[in-house]
């Protein structure tokens, strides 16, 4: 992927792009708002990874709002040490597809660019999702796994659902708190982890092969392989 | 050497003092005071003038009217001679001698009457037959009204003697000029007590304004206890300034903790690196302590993060997301989240919610509020243990939210403890925690226009348990 970094503090820039360059991402990197919109609206990428205050006169928010104004529609990630729920919905207010508060885990920002990324842009709405021999039908809402039907809760449903849309990316703790229960707090014990080691008794429990896998120091991943 | 020079615009004016005064709003209001007593008193006199001295002069004029009539009339009938005839009877009849007639014939000569002489401005002015005129009777010269008329060739007058009138007429209009005089005092004097009148009321605000400027933020402005604008003006500066003080006490605290208890994990951090760096031998133990360093740092951001949020939330900026939600559908969210949790370790989470229950509020907070009560309980509570969330309607407007447990309570001395930061009872020490948990819920509750409440869940039983009861308001 193309990724188009505008942070103005140096350290934080070098260590993005030194992590994404890692994980196979080509990064480009803008120091400040103006040549960030420049570089955004010039040339294709695949991701903007903006950080919200920018020096140069036009900010993130600024940013994100020209791009959007003019028709470009790359995801864009917004790195912000403004943490109060008001700056966050301002921030994916003004077109930002995701925020995420400094300071932060390297694997955190990596999943989340991932997500972005395979994140479909049109709305094709998908009604089976298939992981092996697990199933999820979308319309009745069901699950079945090797031909036999996995009886699951509303909520564990969305939480399935959000793995395995996201099937071989790393999905993290704060990522599911966000998209499954919309939270955007600490909820202080590791409830996630509790949900999860739940969903996992649903669903692997009683089968050979393992779906749903603890990523160390990031989060999950439901993948066919183990 | 410069000489040293006061910068103009420094130099004390001497008309300061006098402009200021003129610009204040007391004066002005003094003024208009002064302005519409003066109309008043001039419209007074106004009313006065016209109803005495204009109504003697209206009485005359009819009266000489009638006679001038009266005359023309003897005229139609009898020619000069009966007008000269009538003229005699007149003046003999006028006993207090004010009566003035003249009629001259085609020739100028004097027929009748009691003038000298054809008064030489009579005849000719604005008025018509109209005039004041002085005349010459009797060898005196008086001053007169004065009625002309012509009579085919004749010309008559018929006029009175104003003398006296004028004299009545001078003696009203020096009344007037006193009563003036008198009315411009009161004027004044009215204008200069409202002008003390309202400084004396503004005088608490002021004081209380210049203390606060200089540090002091305690005082408030002090009630009169009548209830009018100058109260209300007081009790919004109160209230605003209840406002502040506790924005800056949320400030204050905030940076309190940061002292208190942000910088003990930093040095604990600090200090582990350090040790790691002069110990570099064993690169197992080097890695080790860099792990620990930044789970450290990752928990300096957690609480740092939750003293944002409860500044946030204290400081009453979150209001602006306030909107219209069913708490009963957060709650039930809230108690499946954390269902999950006391499910793991064995204990019962039950909810008693009713169908609906709508509030204005934010959902974020109340929701976050509600499972760090869920958090503490199931802590504190054994394996076995229930805990139970129920949500009511107050008899009074308001919603009450409780948490309550079957763990071993809290003590009454920590109750009011509970709830400031970092206040940790000692039977908590041995748990994870931040000893912030509290703080966010009574911050919510209180932007929320609620508090929180701590009782025993069941008294009387061993052990009690805790009951967490967050009010909210209808805000």
């Amino acid at each position: 992927m193309r990724i188009l970094l505008v942070e103005d503090d140096a350290e934080v820039a070098r260590f993005v792009r030194r992590g994404l360059q890692e994980a196979g991402h080509t990064v480009e990197h803008a120091a400040n708002g103006r040549d960030g919109l420049f570089l955004a609206a010039s040339e294709q990428f695949d991701m903007l990874v903006l950080d919200r205050m920018l020096p140069g006169g036009v900010d993130g928010v600024r940013l994100v709002e020209t791009l959007r104004a003019q028709g470009n529609r790359t995801p864009v990630l917004f790195l912000s040490a403004l943490s109060a729920v008001d700056e966050r919905v301002k921030g994916l207010k003004a077109g930002g597809d995701d925020y995420l508060v400094k300071p932060f885990a390297f694997a955190e920002l990596v999943a989340r660019v991932e997500a972005l990324a395979r994140r479909p842009t049109v709305d094709a709405p998908a009604t089976r999702l298939k992981i092996a021999d697990l199933e999820m039908d979308l319309l009745s809402r069901t699950v079945t796994r090797g031909g036999k039907r996995i009886e699951i809760q509303p909520r564990e449903f969305r939480l399935l659902e959000h793995l395995m849309r996201h099937a071989g990316q790393v999905v993290t703790r704060t990522m599911l708190l966000e998209k499954v229960w919309d939270y955007h707090f600490d909820p202080q014990t590791n409830v996630i982890d509790v949900h999860v080691s739940r969903l996992r008794q649903k669903v692997d429990r009683g089968f050979d092969k393992p779906l749903i896998h603890t990523v160390r120091n990031a989060g999950y991943m439901i993948r066919a392989e183990p | 050497m410069t000489p040293q020079s006061t910068p103009r615009d420094e130099l004390p004016n001497p008309w300061d003092p006098m402009l200021r005064f003129l610009r204040s709003a007391g004066f002005r209001f003094a003024l208009l005071f002064a302005v519409v007593f003066s109309a008043a008193a001039a419209g007074f006199a106004f009313v006065l003038w016209f109803a005495t001295a204009g109504s003697l002069d209206r009485q005359t004029d009819a009266a000489l009217r009638t006679d001038a009539l009266g005359l023309m009339e003897r005229w139609r009938e009898g020619g000069p001679g009966a007008v000269a005839d009538a003229i005699a009877e007149r003046l003999a009849a006028d006993v207090e001698n004010h009566a003035i007639y003249m009629l001259l014939d085609p020739q100028g000569r004097r027929v009748a009457g009691n003038l000298d002489r054809w008064p030489a401005s009579v005849g000719q002015g604005p008025d018509g037959p109209w005039s004041f005129a002085f005349v010459a009777r009797e060898g005196t010269s008086v001053e007169a009204r004065i009625y002309a008329i012509n009579l085919d060739d004749y010309r008559l007058i018929a006029g009175r003697d104003i003398e006296e009138k004028q004299r009545l007429r001078d003696t009203l209009a020096e009344g007037i000029a006193w009563s003036a005089i008198a009315a411009s005092l009161f004027a004044f004097l009215g204008a200069a007590v409202l002008r003390r009148a309202l400084a004396n009321r503004l005088r608490p605000a002021t004081r209380t304004a210049e203390a606060i400027a200089a540090g002091d933020l305690s005082r408030r402005v002090p009630s009169s206890g009548r209830a009018d604008e100058f109260d209300r003006l007081g009790e919004s500066m109160n209230t605003m300034l209840d406002r502040i003080d506790r924005l800056m006490e949320g400030v204050r605290g905030v940076s309190d903790s940061i002292a208190h208890d942000l910088r003990t994990p930093i040095a604990r951090a600090r200090a582990k690196l350090e040790e790691a760096l002069a110990d570099t031998s064993e690169p197992g133990a080097l890695r080790a302590a860099i792990e620990q360093a930044i789970a450290d740092l990752d928990h300096i951001t957690r609480v740092f993060g939750a003293l944002l949020r409860i500044a946030e939330a204290e400081a009453g900026a979150r209001r602006a997301a306030f909107a219209t939600l069913d708490l009963a559908a957060v709650l039930a969210d809230v108690a499946e989240f954390y269902g999950a949790v006391a499910e793991s370790r064995g204990q019962a989470l039950e909810t008693d919610l009713p169908e609906r229950l709508d509030l204005v509020g934010d959902r974020e907070l109340l929701a976050q509020a509600v499972g760090n009560l869920i958090d503490n309980a199931l802590k504190f509570t054994p394996p076995g243990g229930r805990v139970l969330l129920s949500a009511r309607i107050l008899a009074r407007e308001g919603v009450e939210v409780s948490v309550a447990d079957s763990g071993p309570g809290l003590p009454l001395e920590d109750r009011a403890r509970a709830g400031e930061r970092f206040f940790r009872a000692d039977a908590s020490r041995g748990t994870p925690g931040s000893g912030l948990g509290l703080s966010l819920v009574r911050a919510v509750a209180h932007l929320h226009g609620g508090d929180l409440l701590l009782d025993d869940a069941e008294p009387g039983r061993e052990p009690p348990g805790l009951r967490a009861s967050l009010r909210l308001g209808t805000a």
